[in-house]
């Protein structure tokens, strides 16, 4: 499996980096960890006519939480994400998913807004950020605009991302106080796509839940919030029939296809099963934390 | 790592291997390694449809491509009597179509290009008119009166339907049927599979305008037969073809056949006078090369209420795809199946078999099997655990009831075969105790109590491997013998030359040993060659466990034959008479006087520096082996899982593999190929599937939807051993290629039985996923 | 289209004009010569063709040769220094971890990218280093061995040589 011919740019900054897209267009498409785009590349899935190589643009290599702000760079990489020890102590969610994506070597080199930008339903960081209640900033050469997580996907392999933007910063609203998340994924073996992942996040306060944030990988046209899951635990002490409840919520939300992976009525089971399991698991770990 | 006490390599000895050196340091040498100057390369433009006819095909788009050579086409090659292929079972396989493509993948045009990549961006520009057909891609519906013709070629061929095949005695096992107090059946589908070795198929062929003389490099796993199939199909003087099969990254039976691939890629270097490459990528590889497996089954036993077999009987259907093409002896058109009353006394069987054509993939290669050896393995042993869930019996006793008793080797069974030896009630003891089967039956039962689900599964597999004898077994008519040519150099140094062929399995070090074993000579100063028609004798290869039961005697018989002649120049240098001489452990000395006596190094000297009178100079000689029988190894596996009733996740906690492959050469090599053969039986029994949709796609195209395990979901095995020698094999050894792979899918499968069987579930086909199992649990209002 | 690249491979300099769409892999093969890296998949799946990519193992198969310009590449002809081994493939030998070998490169530079991070890993953690790995061989029993026996080396002595670009 091979290639077919095209151009290729490798920009050093951000600017370098949107003139191309700006002047390419619909012509171009953006590289960053390849690791979704390099196989389809060579199955000749896509035949971009010019590649934009953003490795080279550090300035989108980040991660730093100030001001109430988690701010995540398009390039950080998943296993930067996996080995951050700030993530793991705070965003649980973001650690637990970060050590799940692809396998131990594909996450040297992908990236999380790499995969966002991909917009593959089965995809774990549009889950992660849909729990996170994150924002994305997109730029182009005429400007950025924010967009929340919730309204930047668009169907499979679609998103509000247009030719001539990219996706420059990742943010998510610090978590603080007593918080706990987790990353539940069903995949058939490592390196496999998710059959279904469900991403929560939990803020607690004073025994109730002060926000609560449930993302759905693999069971819809694109990743999903559970709104009336979420809706539904708010300001509750969270106890297992308020978890069951919320799960039975997450699993109707859910819009799974039938397919080798599973049935529909098996893939909402398992949304239900790891909603409720994913709580508790959160509950844990928010009680355990400062 | 201590440093070891080195070893000379005498059966028994774990030396390390000796091929092991050049691979660390990424130095092997395997076909898409080579390199030919003016090398030119060659990409596949294979069929989108399962069924559909050709109305044309458009190439000048293609060859108008800069750096294309050439486009080779079906008509091209109909031309020359190469479009269609014979194959090794008999029927006829297209090399590039010409009327119509009868499966997603198959090879529809060539292109050769100075450059892979432009051969590959050629490729896309074909352009090729397709009628598209209705696609049949269940066998039994290939089988209803109007269904989709997939040979409408062949002449006489008015079906779908391929064969009829019988074994055993019919109206014998009726008869035990009709005394039956209770009859348990299965119905059961081993599904299609494929052996996906990491480095998929691939050839450089290289023949010369100016000689003739064709070199092929090719992943081959039989490179002589190989070399005469290119005689008959391509019409090549056999005497200038030379084979070359270089280091092969796994095989597992994928390179047993012949592939269009290689057709083309010879044909076209015939045409052009240049080297053509032509390597797989991993798509080709599954959609279009050998499958195995894809047996629709029914099983049924007849048994006594207190768990007594009388007798066994299978239906089968076999989906052969769109050519039959199974890699097997040509006689026996379900392979050896009928092997498969197992470890059981069953005094009467029979079995029926069926083949049908369908819009799929052709194949039926022996993967990591004996031909078929799989199948009917896993049929017993499933129909084995569904009596014992019928008649409440626990598994391990219902086994033990009817296992063939050591006294009552050799055996002959209800179909025919005459067992070598076994002590199937010692291996599974052993199992049991290693496993701790009386605690983990407790734990069960109370987990149950619980709501928990854990299940024990067994197998008590029986093998049948190593074939000849070659007066029943041939492949495409050639006998299956294998060969053995040894040489010791004036140094003491030899060189082993072998018809078989390595893909992994360590040949360089095991047949050494054998030498080792019978000269003396170190294992470490035998160089074993294989792969080379030209330098190697004649041998049917390397599959269906047949190396060391076949190959490895050809090794001792061609030593022994050294040996007989080294005693008599030992009894030259002794000055004794040569029946006066003894042989151990490499020194030949005179019987009541140890003190007298010479090294196998001194006798190789003398061969060529100070012989007896009359003797014909050197030390070498040359066997051909025809085995007298196969040769049964046997073992028993036992596996827990524990399940997950919200997802249906089965995890394998343990699994304890007892194994008896006769004398073991090299005990870590053994213990090797155990381990990889458990892992592929857990991958066929959890995730490895090609399955396809109704308009025939294949829906396992690449690894991501053909899953193989990792080291993450493999579980650790637990090894043991009994060693039950073959009577007939000149020193005992029985093969282990394969055993794992033939006898662990039906413990896995049983285990999750053995963890719901109480809720009602008697059976779940592989791959047994967690959405199979959930699903089974949610049926009977189990799941979370 | 061609595109000139610099890096340095196994320690030396290399200047080679590539197309953008060459794979790495293809580049290291086909260009260097350096056979050892080995292609068993199109999806990034098996890992034969993983390599270091300034001391991260990548699989090579899904980065663009032009990637690889100003980088420091190691392959597995760069595991044995100075005609001795590499402890990793003393004890991929010696515990019999490969069989057919073609997995046997890129299992040993995931092992050596593992070991590098965490020198004395349990089973559970090799088994998950290596899970972008896929051997058909073995198994893998004897592999997870090979890595605690290398790692026991590893620890016994202190000056390894390590290969160009590593620690990650």
């Amino acid at each position: 499996m091979l290639p077919a011919p095209f151009e290729y740019s490798a920009p050093e900054t951000m600017d370098e980096a949107l003139d191309l897209l700006d002047a390419l267009g619909d012509e171009s498409k953006v590289l960053a960890g390849g690791q979704s785009l390099i196989p389809l590349l060579k199955l000749r899935f896509a035949s971009p006519a010019h590649l934009v190589d953003v490795n080279r643009v550090a300035e989108l290599d980040f991660l730093d939480e100030h001001d109430g702000v988690l701010r995540i760079g398009p390039l950080f990489r998943h296993k930067a994400a996996e080995r951050s020890g700030m993530l793991a102590s705070k965003y649980a969610v973001i650690a637990e998913a970060a050590r799940q994506v692809a396998d131990p070597i594909v996450r040297n080199r992908g990236t999380v807004g790499g995969s966002l930008a991909h917009a593959d339903p089965a995809g774990d960081w549009g889950s992660v950020m849909l729990a996170l209640d994150a924002e994305f900033v997109l730029r182009s050469k005429r400007g950025s605009r924010t967009i929340r997580a919730r309204d930047f996907f668009s169907g499979p392999f679609s998103s509000a991302l247009k030719s001539n933007e990219l996706l420059v910063e990742i943010r998510v609203p610090a978590a603080d106080g007593r918080k706990g998340g987790s990353y539940l994924k069903l995949e058939r073996k490592v390196g496999d796509f998710a059959t279904v992942a469900v991403a929560v996040h939990l803020q607690m306060d004073d025994g109730k839940v002060k926000s609560a944030g449930i993302g759905l990988t693999a069971v819809g046209p694109q990743n999903l919030k559970a709104d009336r899951a979420e809706a539904a635990l708010k300001g509750r002490a969270l106890d297992d029939a308020t978890i069951k409840e919320a799960a039975a919520l997450a699993a109707a939300a859910a819009e799974p296809k039938a397919d080798n992976r599973g049935s529909v009525d098996y893939k909402r089971n398992v949304v239900r099963v790891f909603t409720e399991r994913g709580l508790r698991r959160a509950r844990e770990r928010a009680q355990g934390g400062a | 790592m201590a440093t070891e006490t080195p070893l000379k390599g005498f059966i028994g000895e774990s030396i390390k291997r000796k091929e092991d050196d050049r691979f660390i340091q990424g130095k092997g040498n395997y076909v898409d390694d080579i390199v030919l100057p003016g090398m030119l390369h060659m990409s596949i433009l294979r069929s989108p449809f399962a069924h559909a006819r050709i109305k044309s095909i458009k190439a000048d788009a293609a060859q108008a491509v800069p750096g294309v050579v050439a486009v080779v086409t079906g008509d091209l090659l109909a031309q020359h009597k190469l479009a269609w292929m014979p194959t090794l079972s008999g029927d006829t396989q297209a090399v590039l179509a010409t009327d119509k493509v009868r499966f997603q993948g198959q090879e529809v045009a060539c292109v050769i290009a100075t450059d892979p990549y432009v051969a590959r961006d050629a490729a896309q520009l074909i352009e090729v008119d397709y009628d598209v057909l209705p696609a049949v891609v269940d066998p039994y519906q290939a089988l209803e009166p109007g269904a989709p013709l997939v040979r409408d070629e062949k002449e006489g061929q008015s079906s779908n339907h391929i064969y009829h095949w019988e074994a055993g005695d019919k109206a014998k096992t009726e008869q035990a049927f009709a005394r039956a107090e209770r009859v348990v059946s299965l119905e059961t589908f081993y599904p299609r599979c494929h052996p996906s070795p990491v480095e998929t198929c691939g050839i450089v062929a290289d023949i010369s305008p100016v000689t003739g003389n064709a070199t092929i490099y090719m992943t081959s796993q039989a490179p002589h037969a190989h070399r005469t199939l290119f005689a008959i199909v391509a019409g090549l003087p056999e005497e200038k073809i030379r084979i070359l099969s270089p280091d092969i990254g796994g095989g597992f039976g994928n390179k047993v056949p012949i592939y269009p691939g290689y057709v083309v890629a010879t044909a076209a270097s015939l045409l052009l006078g240049k080297p053509v490459k032509w390597v797989e990528d991993r798509s080709e590889n599954l959609i279009s090369t050998g499958f195995a497996r894809d047996y629709h089954m029914k099983g049924e036993l007849a048994v006594t209420n207190d768990g007594r077999m009388l007798g066994l009987r299978v239906k089968m259907l076999s989906d052969n795809g769109a050519f039959y093409a199974d890699a097997q002896p040509s006689k026996f058109r379900a392979g050896l199946f009928h092997i498969v009353t197992g470890s059981y006394d069953i005094p009467a069987a029979h079995v029926e078999t069926d083949g049908a054509y369908t819009n799929k993939a052709p194949g039926g290669v022996a993967y990591r099997c004996s031909f078929r050896v799989t199948e009917a393995s896993y049929l017993i042993e499933r129909l084995v655990e569904t009596a014992a869930i019928d008649l409440k019996m626990d598994p391990a006793e219902l086994r033990s009831k009817n296992f063939i008793r050591p006294e009552q080797f050799p055996y002959t069974s209800a179909t025919g075969f005459d067992y070598d030896s076994g002590q199937y009630e010692k291996a599974l003891r052993l199992a049991l105790e290693k496993a701790g089967y009386d605690e983990l039956r407790k734990e069960q039962a109370e987990k149950r109590k619980r709501g928990e689900l854990m299940g024990i599964g067994l197998a008590s597999f029986t093998e049948v491997v190593g074939a000849g004898p070659g007066k029943h077994f041939d492949i495409a008519g050639l006998r299956m013998f294998d060969s053995a040519e040894l040489r010791v150099h004036p140094t003491g140094k030899a060189i082993l030359k072998l018809g078989v062929k390595s893909q992994g399995q360590g040949h360089e070090t095991t047949f050494a040993q054998i030498v080792t074993e019978e000269l003396g000579i170190p294992a470490v100063d035998v160089m074993v060659q294989e792969g080379d028609t030209d330098n190697t004798p004649y041998g049917l290869g390397t599959y269906a466990s047949r190396s060391t039961p076949v190959g490895g005697a050809a090794t001792a018989m061609v030593s022994r034959k050294l040996r007989d002649k080294a005693k008599k120049i030992a009894a030259h240098l002794l000055e004794a008479s040569e029946a006066d001489i003894d042989f151990d452990h490499g020194k030949f000395f005179v019987q009541g006087a140890p003190s007298k006596s010479k090294t196998i190094q001194e006798i190789a000297f003398a061969a060529y520096t100070n012989l007896p009178d009359g003797m014909e100079a050197g030390l070498e000689g040359v066997t051909y082996y025809d085995p007298p029988n196969f040769t049964y190894p046997f073992g028993t596996y036992l596996v827990v899982v524990d399940i997950d009733r919200g997802t249906g996740q089965a995890k394998v906690r343990r699994m304890i593999a007892v194994d008896d492959c006769g004398v073991r050469i090299n005990p870590m090599i053994v213990e090797g190929q155990i381990h990889g053969g458990l892992a592929e039986g857990f991958g066929i029994a959890f995730m490895q599937l090609i399955t396809f949709d109704e308009e025939g796609n294949c829906l396992g195209s690449n690894f991501t939807d053909y899953l193989l395990p990792t080291s993450w979901e493999t579980p650790n095995f637990e090894t043991y051993e009994t060693v039950t020698p073959s009577p007939h094999h000149p020193i005992g050894a029985k093969g282990i290629g394969e055993s794992a792979t033939v006898g662990s899918p039906a413990a896995f499968v049983n285990a999750v039985i053995d963890a719901v069987a109480h809720l009602g579930i008697k059976n779940i086909d592989m791959p047994v996923t967690s959405d199979k199992i959930w699903s089974a649990l949610h049926e009977v209002g189990a799941a979370e | 289209m061609g595109r000139s690249i610099s890096l340095t491979v196994n320690g030396e300099m290399v200047t080679a004009d590539v197309e953008p769409r060459l794979l790495l892999v293809h580049f290291i093969r086909e260009r260097l010569r350096l056979t050892g890296t080995h292609i068993g998949c199109d999806t990034s799946h098996c890992g034969a063709c993983i390599v270091l990519l300034d001391g991260v193992p990548v699989k090579s198969c899904a980065v663009l040769a032009v990637q690889a310009d100003g980088r420091q590449l190691t392959s597995v002809e760069a595991l044995a220094a100075g005609g001795k081994l590499h402890p990793i493939q003393a004890a991929f030998k010696q515990e019999h971890g490969l069989q057919c070998g073609f997995c046997t490169p890129g299992m040993m530079m995931s092992s050596f990218a593992l070991l590098a991070d965490n020198p004395d890993p349990d089973e559970e953690e090799i088994r998950w280093a290596l899970s972008g790995n896929i051997c058909r061989c073995t198994g893998y029993v004897n592999i997870v061995k090979a890595v605690r026996a290398a790692s026991a080396q590893m620890k016994l002595s202190a000056a390894v040589p390590i290969p160009v670009g590593a620690g990650s």
